[in-house]
Parts: structure tokens; sequence; C-alpha cells
């Protein structure tokens, strides 16, 4: 059968060829329009039977991180169109055979090529009006190079028509991951809920429009980074206008956006997303814009990268490597209240606390994890930052320890206050305090611990750019 | 009332005369009377602007309504009209009409509104331009025609010639609500349907969207207007359509362009609608009848 079908297509491209041959007449340059080889264009993946998927047709996320591998099938009962539609049974989050489902679909070729669509889409309802935690496609398994996810998309009890904008087509010469999901009861207060998938494919819409690339979540950052150091872009969205009017943000990885840096002798950026600081510029231009485009359409948000010299030992920022810590809230129980950690907030990493009395972080090695102490005796400063996200009084306070030789017998703890009169209410408010001026502080070659206590006087408080350093 | 009589008497003739004409065709085409339909080849271009010369639209084609008219032009439109460059000039080979959020004469966002009232008047014909229109909840962007017998505020009179909207009769092109990006609609106003009880049919682009050009026309003959976009013909709108008076018949019509923010067409912008917005014009060509 094959055999015959590749023959016709021989006889069909041999008439076409003669056709064309006779039509161009003496045209020589026929050189000019040979194309490079692609890959199949198959837009379907699932209409009642999954098309051109792997034999597993759904591969889970890893059930050793809670993914539940069995509410995955098909419904011969439920259809948005012909017979049968993917029915997804969202599990609670105790059940012990995994507290979520996801996992992605793959093409079982080498890829597919996706670049004459738009946009994925399909048809989806719920047994209730939960949301789906994340939805897109791109990821493979493999390199997840040109992933595309959108999140927290909301399910009807009717069908409705979802659509994922793909940011620029032209990058999808050779895609296999065609679909991935992931569900949790987050939206249901953890009461299980079921939902289907019909009719999934890639399409060309042609009604998508008014894209809006963004990199760190829209804004204009700037940051300070010492020669030969890296820092991610992160907050790498791109939003679309569908044919209805509704804006649909995606997040997708770097390799969609061009990234390009204002002064080479400072900055460049991989295409991974990844500014490396190169030098320390040119005729005492010591700073790099680097910004993004997608698809020829700029995006919005930059960092402007200046390049320093100073020695760091970075323990939590964008800016600089961070060494490796425990943990940013050590829930001291049973007298610690304060819930809350590392989050993103809008495409910028902080450290977010709330019902603060008081909170550590840990980067002693706790419970074996082979995280070293931090020898700052070279560094002179304490780096920090903190918004405090409600009204400040003037009685208000952190006083902050940090602790050498945490647990041990010989560990020592040195302390300073910020009285609230320094602090600001949902301002950011930096501070270089001497470690020095850390009182009780005779020693820091294995500095394990960071301590901030309020006794409540400021509940919630935000923490960014956490660095011991020495100016050279 | 003596305005209306008129109209009528005038209709009469029109329609007596034109018996005559399909009547003639009907005999000419008689072996096939159920597809006898008057086909009028527009050719004889008449105005043209393709908004090649950097800065102000031409002053002998385009002139200006500035201000918030009635009440947002009778619509509740939020914006100010001015003739500034920010609003309105013609750069890069096209027409940009700006609308802007921007405290000015008391009003919260400013735009602009071109006419060729006085300038260029026409009864009958193709009228057509090449249009690339804004985007976001509140815009309202449109290209129209109004009867250039149209008396600005209460009747006059001492002008008898002139009568009030919408017995001058309003041919709307165009017009989009900037919420819905791949609806437009053509509409006509006269006695008895206007405002929201004009005459009037969407269409729906199926693979395209407003904010990429598209050509918006219609062919206006004698007891006809079709409306196009693109090469599309979508509606053909004839006297036993209206709710009223034909009021296409009675003479020429002059050309409005113009971007409203907010008003009754799409509601008012929210906070999702992006500023400034533009919406840029190739060309506006005008044709007669070969």
């Amino acid at each position: 059968m094959m055999k015959n079908k590749i023959n016709i297509k021989l006889k069909l491209i041999f008439l076409s060829v003669l056709v064309m041959v006779l039509i161009t007449g003496c045209e020589r340059d026929a050189s000019d329009d040979v194309t490079l080889a692609t890959f199949p264009n198959v837009a379907d993946i699932f209409t009642d039977a999954p098309v051109g998927l792997t034999d597993e047709f759904f591969e889970s996320f890893d059930p050793a991180f809670g993914a539940n591998t069995n509410g995955f099938g098909t419904d011969d009962n439920e259809a948005f169109e012909g017979t049968t539609s993917i029915r997804i049974d969202v599990p609670t989050p105790t059940d012990p055979d995994g507290g979520f489902i996801g996992g992605i679909f793959r093409d079982r070729g080498a890829g597919r090529d996706l670049t004459g669509y738009d946009a994925l889409t399909f048809w989806a309802k719920g047994s209730t009006t939960a949301a789906i935690g994340t939805v897109g496609f791109g990821s493979d398994f493999v390199e997840d190079k040109y992933a595309v996810s959108i999140n927290d998309l909301e399910l009807s009890t009717d069908w409705r028509k979802y659509i994922i904008p793909i940011p620029d087509p032209s990058k999808l010469v050779q895609e296999r991951g065609m679909f991935l999901f992931s569900a949790g009861t987050q939206s249901t207060n953890g009461v299980g809920f079921t939902f289907w998938i019909d009719e999934l494919r890639f399409e060309s819409l042609g009604t998508l429009g008014q894209p809006r690339p963004a990199i760190l979540g829209g804004q204009d950052q700037t940051a300070q980074a010492n020669v030969d150091t890296s820092l991610p872009i992160i907050g790498l969205t791109y939003t679309a206008n569908t044919g209805s009017g509704q804006d649909v943000t995606v997040s997708a990885t770097p390799y969609y956006f061009d990234f390009s840096s204002s002064n080479p002798f400072v900055a460049s950026v991989s295409e991974n997303g990844v500014v490396t600081v190169d030098g320390p510029g040119e005729n005492g231009d010591n700073t790099s814009l680097i910004t993004a485009s997608v698809a020829g359409v700029s995006a919005s948000g930059s960092l402007t990268v200046q390049a320093t010299n100073i020695n760091v030992i970075s323990i939590f920022s964008d800016v600089f490597a961070n060494v490796p810590v425990d943990n940013y809230n050590g829930f001291y129980e049973p007298f610690q209240t304060t819930l809350g950690g590392a989050i993103d907030e809008n495409g910028n990493n902080i450290i977010d606390y709330t019902m603060l009395n008081f909170v550590a972080i840990e980067y002693y090695g706790r419970e074996g994890s082979g995280v070293p102490p931090i020898d700052a005796t070279e560094m002179t400063h304490l780096h920090i930052e903190f918004r405090v996200n409600e009204t400040v009084d003037a009685s208000d306070y952190i006083n902050m320890e940090l602790h050498n030789n945490f647990t041990l017998p010989n560990g020592i703890l040195g302390s300073y206050q910020i009285s609230g009169t320094d602090l600001a209410s949902n301002e950011w408010v930096e501070f270089d305090i001497p470690l020095s001026d850390f009182a009780g502080l005779s020693a820091r070659d294995a500095l394990g611990m960071m301590l901030f206590v309020s006794d409540g006087t400021i509940s919630n408080l935000s923490l960014d750019n956490i660095y011991f350093y020495a100016e050279n | 009332m003596n305005f209306k009589n008129k109209i009528k008497s005038k209709s009469f003739q029109l329609v007596c005369s034109l018996l005559v004409v399909i009547t003639i065709g009907a005999i000419a085409l008689s072996c096939n009377p159920d597809e006898t339909q008057d086909v009028t080849n527009f050719n004889n271009l008449t105005m043209q602007d393709e908004f090649n010369v950097d800065g102000a639209p031409n002053n002998a084609m385009w002139t200006y309504n500035i201000g918030t008219g009635d009440n947002g032009w009778g619509n509740g439109e939020l914006q100010y009209y001015t003739d500034r460059p920010e609003n309105v000039v013609v750069e890069d080979g096209m027409l940009k009409i700006t609308a802007i959020q921007e405290d000015f004469e008391g009003s919260g966002y400013t735009s602009a509104r071109i006419l060729t009232k006085g300038l260029f008047e026409q009864q009958y014909g193709r009228f057509e331009a090449r249009m690339k229109l804004p985007f976001g909840k509140g815009m309202w962007p449109a290209f129209w025609l109004l009867g250039a017998n149209i008396q600005e505020g209460p009747e006059d009179p001492d002008n008898p010639a002139t009568v009030v909207w919408p017995l001058c009769g309003e041919i709307d092109i165009m017009e989009n609500g900037g919420s819905k990006p791949t609806i437009i609609s053509g509409a006509v106003h006269g006695p008895g349907y206007s405002g929201g009880n004009a005459i009037s049919k969407e269409y729906a682009f199926e693979n395209s969207r407003v904010d990429e050009f598209h050509i918006y026309g219609i062919e206006w003959g004698p007891n006809y207007i079709n409306y196009y976009v693109d090469d599309v013909l979508y509606n053909q709108i004839k006297p036993d359509d209206v709710t009223g008076d034909w009021v296409f018949n009675n003479g020429p019509f002059f050309i409005i362009i113009n971007l409203a923010v907010g008003g009754a067409f799409d509601g008012n912008p929210n906070a999702n609608t992006v500023f400034p917005q533009e919406m840029l014009v190739d060309y506006v060509r005008v044709y007669s009848a070969n």
C-alpha cells in the first residue's frame, strides 16, 4: 500500500514538474525554487481518536512527583463532534495514586511542521465550572524548547472553544510536543471533577491580531551584575486578541524571542534568554539595555544591566547567581505563624511573607541537605530590600539576626534592628548594612541562618535582593 | 411636511422613469426575465485621495468637524474632535486618525472627523476606501455619507432646500465596534428608520480582522445600495427594505471619515483598551457611472 501511494505521488510530482517545465519554458533558475525538506503538517491531534501520536497517546508527568495516571481516557458518551472525546478525571489532592493529573501528547514521528498554523484550538467542557491549571503545547519531555502554556483555563459546563495562540509559528518547523495539560483541584477546594476535550488541533485562524509580547512581565527593570555573571530574563509572555475580541496571554519559552543588547561591550543574551555580563563597558558606559521581540514585534519590558565589580555572595536575587539555600521559610513549629516564601510577582522573583512573627532563611545543610554554610569573611556588607505590604508605624521593627555555626555548640549570632521609621508602606526600601553593625557577630566564616523577627508589628513583608558583598 | 411631499413626488418621478428603464431592460432580456437586473459599472473616477502628500489632509477635499457636537455628536461619544496633527495627519502614504486619551477642553479623549461637505458631493456611484481600523473596546471608526441637503440644527424655513437628519439620509459604508475585531456593518438611516432602527447588516471576517487592511465600499444607484467588503457583495438595500421613505434618490451626499471613542455603538473604553489608537486610510476613491 505504502509503495503504491508513493508511486502515485511520484507520478503526480512528475506530471506537475512536466507541466511546470512546459509553463516556465526556458526558465533556468529552477535551483532557486528548491525547498528544504519539511516535516508533515498534520493539524489534527484528536478528533474521535488520537491522530499520529505515540502509542502511549498520553504520557503522564512523573508519578513520583504526585501525577495520577489513572484518570485519563476517552469517552464514547460525550463528544463535541463525532463520537468520542478525551475524558480527564481530576483526582483529589489526597488520592493515594497521585493528587493531580497531567502530561503530554507527543507526535509519533520526527515532529510536525506547524509553521502554517497560528493557534492550538480545542473544545472543552467541565463537570463543573472548574479551572484547568495549565494547558499548552511544545513540551516533548526532551527539549521543551518551544513550550507555550496558558494558566487557569476556566471551564464551562457547556462545550466551549479555546484558543492558544502560537507566538511565532515560523519557529515550529519540527515540533513533537502536541499538547500538555496539568490539572488539580485548586479551583474546586479539593473536590475532584471531570473535563472533556474534543477536536484538538492546530489551526490557521487568521482572526488573531494585536500581538503583544512581553519580557520581565512588561516592566522596565534594572540590575547590577558582575562581569562573567549571568542572569535569566524571566516573565516571558505573549498576548494576542482573538476574533471575539478577547485577549489571551500565554507564557512562552525564550526561544520564541529574539533578544538584543544595546551595548555588546557590557552584555550579551543567549537564545535561551540568559544575559551574560561580558565586560565593564567602554568609555565609561557600563550599561546595556536588553530588549526583545517576537516575529518582529517589540516586546514590552526591558532590563538595563549595569556591569559592576563587587564580590558577591547572593542568597536571593534575580541579578546574581544565588548560592544554594535550604529554604526561604524554615517553618519553626510550634511558635512560628509566618506563611509564605519565594514567589514570582509579575516576572520578578521575590520573597513574600504573611502573618509574620518571625521567620528564617536557612543555608546550613538542614536535615543533611548538603547545603554548605556561607563563608562571608571577605564580605563587608549585607544588601537587602524590604517592602512592607501594610501600614508602617514608627514603633514597628524588624530584628535581624545572622547565625554563625548555626545549630552547632559553638554557634554565635549577631543582631541588627531596622526601625519602622526607615521602612515604607508598599514601597521597596534598600539597605546596605555593614556586617560590623551586627552586634555580637564575632565570626562569619560559617553563616547558616538569617532570622527576621517582627513580633507581629509587621505582618505582611516582602524581601528581595539579599546578598553579601565587598566593594572591590 | 413640505419637504417630505417634495421627496415623495421626486421619488415618484424617479420610480416612474425607473420603471420605464426596467421595462425596456426586461424587453431587451425577455428570454430570461427572472434574471433581469440593473448592472451599472462605476468606472469613471470622480474623486481620489491617495494620501501621498505629508501634512494636513488636502484642504481642497477635506474639512473638519471640531468639538463634541450636541451630546457627543448625538451618540454620547466621549471624544473632542480636533484638526491637530496629533489627531489627524497624512504621512507614510496614509491618512492617520489617532484617538488619544488626554484631558482636552473638558473631554477625556481627542480624535478627528474629516468630511468633504461643500468640497466633494456626489449622487450615486462607487465610494470605497482601503482602511485599517483600530482595536479595543470603545473604538468606533466609521466611513459614511450624509445627504448634502442636511440642515445642521433646527429646520430653517428661510432655506427650504435643507432638511434635518434623518430626512437628509445617511449611508454608513462601514462602522465597527472595537470590541468586535472581526465584524463590521453597513447601514442606511432615513425617516422612520434611523438610530437604533436603521436598516443594517453585519459582515463577519472568517479569516481576517478589521485591524488589517480591507476595502470597504458601496455601489449606489437609483433605488439600490450594494455593500462590499473587499470583493464580497454582502448586502443590497432597496426601497422595499426600508421602513419609510427612500431618501437616496434626492441629490448628492458628502463623505465623512471619523474615529469616535465611546458612545452608543460599542460602549465606552474599558481598562483593557490601549491608547493611543490609530485608524489608517490608504485611499478614498469615488467613481460615477460610465
